[in-house]
């Protein structure tokens, strides 16, 4: 199943991933990170994501890997 | 780990080192895109790198290759001479518009006159980041920065730089491109054109320079996605995105 994995503690906390999944997947965590960001995260309870890797794409930090 | 095969990861000649840029800066996504030329073209052993003065001073950490820092506006001058005394190495430089664009012009626009077979990945940012988002040569006609606190006023300090576009009549020039990495579609065809510029070096046809639109939000006064925006609201008119030269040669390239 396609999905994506998030190195919270690799994460700013930046928001560029959040608004270029196609299926609003990827939100902002309300917890802090090690760095004291909120970390992204991926909410997919329907198994929806298709690993289009656009978040991935957009993340500065690399901190988003994507398996298919 | 999920199952699956993976399809996107960090680079290989990307250290697995965290950046010290700030959130959200597009310096990242673009030394991300260079790794992943790099390896796709397998070059990573034969490759050096020239490091800037500006806020990417660091990119040799982040970089699993080898890479030498150059002194303020000089990576052009340092390149041509690595590439000269070892032509089976593929040398490029990492330059911001501080660096590029107004201490380093000379350099610059001689290194791609002579045409000078080494790759240049521009950064333009419409601020110098590194010292506290000073107004640089690119900076756009009424930006506000902290040394042009009520705008770019172009009758005392003249009009933003078009590096793209002065470079594309240097005879020597092979390949000059302008991109941006705003949106996916403006980072897939960043990465296409900088994996031209490396090309166009191996293939020995001479100066390549891919300029790529670049947020700075921190010294911009925005959030990151803020920046965005505003990139491609108003940098983009002024710097349009495209092809500025690309040689017969280049256009042949497979
Ligand atoms: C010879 C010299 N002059 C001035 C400086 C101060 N200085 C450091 S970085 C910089 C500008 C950096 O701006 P840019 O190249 O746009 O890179 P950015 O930080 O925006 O990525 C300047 C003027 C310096 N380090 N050395
Ligand atoms: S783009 Fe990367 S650093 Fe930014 S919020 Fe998403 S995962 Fe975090
Ligand atoms: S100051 Fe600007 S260019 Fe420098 S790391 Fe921060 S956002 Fe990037």
């Amino acid at each position: 199943m396609p999905t994506i994995v998030i190195d919270e503690d690799r994460c700013k906390g930046c928001q560029l991933c959040t608004t270029v999944c196609p299926k609003d997947l990827v939100t902002m965590a309300e917890n802090f990170n090690a760095k004291g960001y909120h970390p992204a995260k991926l909410e997919d309870p329907e198994g929806e994501c298709t690993g289009c890797t656009m978040c991935a794409l957009m993340c500065p930090d690399v901190a988003i890997t994507v398996y298919r | 780990m999920p199952e699956g095969e993976v399809v996107f990861a960090r680079p290989a000649a990307l250290e697995d080192t965290p950046t010290h840029y700030c959130p959200g800066c597009t310096h990242g996504i673009i030394h991300r895109l260079i790794g992943e030329v790099i390896d796709e073209l397998g070059i990573r052993e034969i490759t050096v790198g020239i490091a800037p003065v500006g806020c990417a001073v660091l990119a040799y950490h982040y970089f699993n290759f080898d890479t030498v820092e150059a002194a303020h506006g000089r990576a052009p001058a340092v390149a041509t001479g690595i590439k000269r005394v070892s032509p089976e190495n593929v040398v490029f430089t990492y330059q911001g518009d501080g660096d590029l664009a107004a201490i380093g012009t000379a350099e610059i626009v001689h290194a791609a006159n002579r045409g000078e077979n080494i790759t240049v990945v521009f950064v333009n940012n419409a601020v110098f980041g590194m010292t506290g988002g000073q107004m640089a040569p690119t900076t756009l006609p009424g930006q506000v920065t902290t040394s042009t606190p009520t705008g770019r006023d172009v009758k005392v300090d003249g009009y933003p730089v078009k590096v793209a576009e002065i470079l594309a009549q240097t005879t020597g020039a092979a390949y000059i491109a302008r991109r941006t990495v705003t949106q996916p579609k403006y980072v897939r065809s960043c990465k296409k054109a900088i994996k031209t510029a490396f090309k166009t070096q191996l293939a020995g046809l001479g100066f390549a320079l891919v300029e790529v639109l670049s947020t700075c939000s921190t010294n911009w006064g925005m959030s990151p996605m803020e920046a965005l925006r505003w990139l491609d609201e108003n940098m983009i008119p002024y710097y349009p995105l495209g092809d500025y030269k690309v040689i017969d040669e280049v256009k042949a390239l497979p």
